[in-house]
């Protein structure tokens, strides 16, 4: 399995960032970096890693159970999380939620039908005082409300 | 973006570069030109124990949560050993209400590694990670390039600045989970394993990071150093109070006017934070509650914040300074349904290591969804607060004492909102003759 250029480059300087033999350190930003292009964590890639890193695939079955951001199951291109924990909660992040689902017809965890928006509650994200935040991707949105979050959602729509 | 506008009550320490409206972050030129890395070169000159003389004479405490004395912790360190020693930031930052370490690393990146080349030449270490929890994707990039631009430079790498000094520092990308803001569950992850926390002691400074005698600090904590170094330890002491030295960031969240980062000396009352820096409750809305360091701290009631936000002064007060998140609740507040969505978080970031907090989480997130239902009984209310003392203490972590810590304090101080929402939904009630499935 190859990866993009700019990856390997990553790759090939991230191994160097921990002590000799202990290259399994690499691991978990490994795995998220190769995520982020290839939009999900495959087979192909586990076993990649593993041969990478010399580590066995259960190790890596084991981090990948651990960690919320790292998921097996195909996202949507944009995949828009909102959080809900006590700052946003206390300025609208549930409302905000329930907001969400109804304009996308999905769920938590779900993708919309062309593949495009997946949508997930997740806890705090670290924008407490610029609630309610979400991220779509890795981007940050701050005092979001309903209708700036519906022009969002139309914004990513059409960007596709 | 993100910083919200000064205030004339603040003293800027940690944040005197920033500049309001924000823009760039301060790159290493412009960084240079206002007295940056020259704590470090002034830390070049002096021995290592002077170094962390002068961090414990500052009373230095980590801003991450437990609030350990900072000198101390790098003293734990044995210069000795053949082992090499590691510098480990903590950036993980998820206690809920903390959005602290991301404005300072987004805005002055180049005091975090400056406060990491002072710790190390205290130490004696030649390599450091910055642990950066993942969402920050963007505040981790930025750090890259102010790595890059403090290597190119010759802060970074071989022989620094010509003093023979070796140091190497990248940054490390959390993947989403609260508990590796812990710091042993935190060097696991860096070693590329399930963030679950490990047995102490022995502490990081013996057995850190591969094993290896290591510091680990906040963010914060970090950006705290260089001042420290520059106008010396008691200089910085002098701004809090004994034994809080310094000046600390409050991120000011929930139902205020003015909800933003300020930085305040430690020791500031509580109650002028909220109204004079806050702007007051929202809405003309009257106090109800406060959430002083983070969703894991008890909570205090509208007439117990008349006191110093110091360690010691909250500490005295039933809670804690925690990791600075000041969550303000006004009167319409349902603390019911306040404490579900607290449980339902640590019950979503228990590792699962030990059984107190895996079991004790999840049953009073269950509980209290339930109470917040209205479906719930009065028994239920004495089983909150009975699992949440079961569980406080008995975790290898802090995870199961950071869960039990809310819920004991807000069934106590209002338990009459609890004892409202019982029989408020229509309850399920089973068909005349059936068996029941357990007998109590």
């Amino acid at each position: 399995m190859t990866f993009s250029q700019e990856l390997e480059a990553r790759f090939a300087k991230m191994i160097g960032n921990y002590p000799p033999g202990r290259q399994k350190g690499a691991l978990i930003p490994m795995l998220l970096y190769a995520q982020d292009d290839i939009g999900q964590i495959t087979d192909e890639l586990i076993d990649e890693v593993s041969k990478r890193l010399s580590v066995k695939r259960v190790e890596i079955e084991e981090v990948l159970g651990y960690y919320t951001m790292l998921h097996r199951e195909k996202r949507g291109r944009r995949h828009v999380q909102i959080c809900t924990n006590v700052s946003c909660m206390l300025r609208g992040g549930e409302e905000l939620w329930e907001h969400a689902r109804g304009k996308l017809g999905i769920g938590n965890k779900q993708t919309t039908a062309d593949g495009s928006i997946s949508l997930e509650e997740v806890e705090c994200i670290g924008a407490c005082s610029w609630a309610p935040a979400i991220l779509v991707n890795y981007d940050f949105h701050f005092n979001v409300t309903p209708e700036s979050l519906d022009e969002l959602i139309d914004g990513l729509r059409t960007k596709q | 973006m993100l910083l919200n506008q000064p205030h004339p009550l603040e003293t800027r320490v940690l944040t005197r570069r920033f500049e309001y409206p924000q823009r760039d972050p301060i790159w290493v030129d412009e960084f240079v030109a206002k007295q940056g890395y020259e704590g470090f070169r002034k830390a070049l000159g002096m021995p290592p124990d002077e170094i962390i003389d002068e961090v414990k004479k500052s009373s230095l405490r980590g801003r991450g949560g437990a609030g350990f004395p900072a000198g101390l912790k790098w003293s734990f360190v044995d210069r000795k050993s053949s082992k090499p020693k590691y510098v480990v930031v903590n950036g993980d930052e998820g206690e809920p209400g903390t959005c602290k370490d991301r404005v300072l690393m987004e805005h002055d990146p180049h005091r975090l590694i400056e406060g990491c080349l002072i710790c190390a030449r205290a130490i004696g270490a030649e390599r450091g990670w910055v642990y950066i929890r993942g969402e920050y994707r963007f505040h981790i990039d930025i750090l890259d390039k102010a790595i890059e631009q403090a290597y190119e430079r010759g802060y970074l790498g071989e022989n620094i600045l010509g003093s023979g000094m070796t140091f190497h520092l990248s940054t490390h990308t959390g993947a989403g989970s609260y508990e590796c803001g812990e710091e042993s569950a935190l060097l696991e992850s860096l070693e590329g394993k399930r963030g679950n926390p490990r047995l102490k002691p022995p502490f990081p400074a013996t057995v850190g990071a591969f094993q290896c005698p290591t510091t680990v600090n906040n963010v914060e904590t970090f950006c705290a150093v260089p001042d420290i170094l520059l106008n010396g330890g008691d200089w910085y002491h002098a701004l809090g109070t004994p034994k809080n030295g310094g000046t600390r960031l409050v991120c000011l969240s929930g139902h205020i006017n003015n909800p933003g980062v300020y930085e305040v000396p430690l020791g500031f009352n509580m109650k002028r934070l909220i109204e004079e820096i806050g702007g007051g409750v929202w809405k003309g809305r009257k106090l109800k509650a406060v959430i002083p360091g983070g969703s894991s701290s008890p909570i205090l009631t509208a007439d117990e914040i008349d006191i110093p936000a110091d360690y010691d002064s909250l500490a005295k007060a039933g809670s804690m300074l925690g990791s600075g998140a000041t969550m303000i609740c006004d009167e319409t507040t349902d603390m019911v349904k306040l404490l579900a969505r607290v449980m339902k978080f640590y019950a979503h970031e228990s590792c699962g290591w030990c059984i107190p907090c895996r079991e004790g989480t999840a049953w009073l997130a269950k509980i209290l969804a339930r109470l917040d239902e209205g479906a719930g009984m009065t028994r239920d209310i004495d089983m909150i607060d009975q699992l949440a003392t079961s569980m406080f203490g008995r975790t290898f972590c802090a995870l199961g004492d950071a869960a039990a810590m809310p819920a004991m304090s807000i069934v106590r101080k209002f338990r009459h909102e609890f004892e409202a929402k019982i029989g408020s939904a229509e309850v399920f009630v089973p068909a005349p003759g059936t068996q029941p499935l357990v007998v109590l």
